[in-house]
């Protein structure tokens, strides 16, 4: 029904769009996974710094830019002011920016920690912290999910 | 939201588990090719058991819910052809995913039994199977068959 309703043009932004989401949801998982089990173990602790790195970051820039072309080719840009974005726009806008913004967050914390690690001088809290926010963004990413797909509004 | 938007809404978060999940696999995998030593192969086997769980999860939730979308949706039947190719292409990807965690659980018995008998340095042996060309090839068929599987819900060619 939903191919039947979306013109097809649109297609390959949303499959863009959809590979960013899921591959900043595994780096996330694989993230917090290698984090929370790491028991301070340097190689698992920099498995879960480096993939939230070079992989949760570009997921996220390709969602982000994806789910922008698609917002632009449905014409959201150009609602009428008396009319309000629908809330599962919101929480998806909410949830792609603002956890962008915890991701750099995390990758800051943990860059940090990794360069303090490196140097014997800990770290791990702040590797620490990290886990705790992308437990944080995997929770976001769940209720996002739910709520393009589901569309509350 | 509808008892059938309640339905879809799991049925893709679902989807996002099995792909998420095969994208931290490969992270492990990845990160696999260069252990050597038994304390490495079982540390990262911790964080690939998670990866394991969730790529079940995922494969049996959609399959169970995409199937019942397929039964209570009017617009859709099970026979299909982009449904059929669907259930065809799950098939493919968990017989795949399944072999693959079959070959990756050989170094993980290896160093349990060289850990057993203290030997806790390098291994010829470990590496090797660590970097089992098998198991990568049948993890890249199992994760292609699930991209397609992707497609092919995006397109639904012949609906």
């Amino acid at each position: 029904m939903l191919a039947a309703i979306r013109p097809d043009n649109q297609s390959f932004a949303l499959l863009l769009h959809l590979v960013g989401a899921t591959v900043v949801f595994g780096a996330l998982l694989a993230s917090a996974t290698s984090l929370l089990l790491a028991r301070g173990e340097t190689r698992l602790l920099r498995l879960g710094y480096f993939s939230l790195l070079l992989v949760g970051l570009p997921g996220l820039i390709l969602m982000r830019l994806a789910g922008e072309w698609l917002y632009r080719m449905q014409n959201w840009n150009k609602l009428p002011p008396q009319f309000a974005e629908p809330s599962w726009l919101k929480i998806g806008f909410d949830v792609a920016d603002w956890g962008g913004v915890l991701l750099l967050l995390a990758l800051a914390l943990g860059g940090v920690g990794i360069h303090r690690l490196r140097n014997g001088k800990g770290g791990t809290v702040l590797l620490k912290a990290t886990m705790v926010i992308s437990l944080i963004l995997v929770v976001a990413y769940v209720v996002a999910v739910w709520a393009m797909t589901g569309k509350p509004s | 939201m509808t008892f059938e938007d309640w339905i879809f809404a799991v049925h893709l978060l679902f989807a996002a588990t099995l792909v998420g999940s095969l994208v931290m696999s490969w992270i492990v995998i990845f990160s696999l090719r260069t252990a050597d030593t038994s304390r490495d192969t079982l540390s990262l086997n911790r964080v690939a058991m998670v990866a394991t769980g969730a790529t079940i999860v995922g494969l049996v939730g959609t399959i169970s819910l995409g199937i019942w979308l397929a039964i209570l949706r009017v617009d859709f039947h099970p026979w299909d052809g982009w449904v059929i190719a669907a259930i065809i292409l799950w098939s493919i990807a968990t017989t795949a995913l399944v072999r693959s965690f079959r070959e990756y659980a050989k170094p993980v018995r290896v160093a349990r039994t060289l850990m057993a008998s203290s030997q806790a340095g390098a291994s010829a042996e470990l590496s090797a199977l660590n970097r089992t060309s098998k198991g990568l090839l049948l993890r890249a068929v199992g994760s292609a068959a699930v991209v397609l599987i992707v497609i092919d819900m995006i397109w639904k060619p012949g609906a």
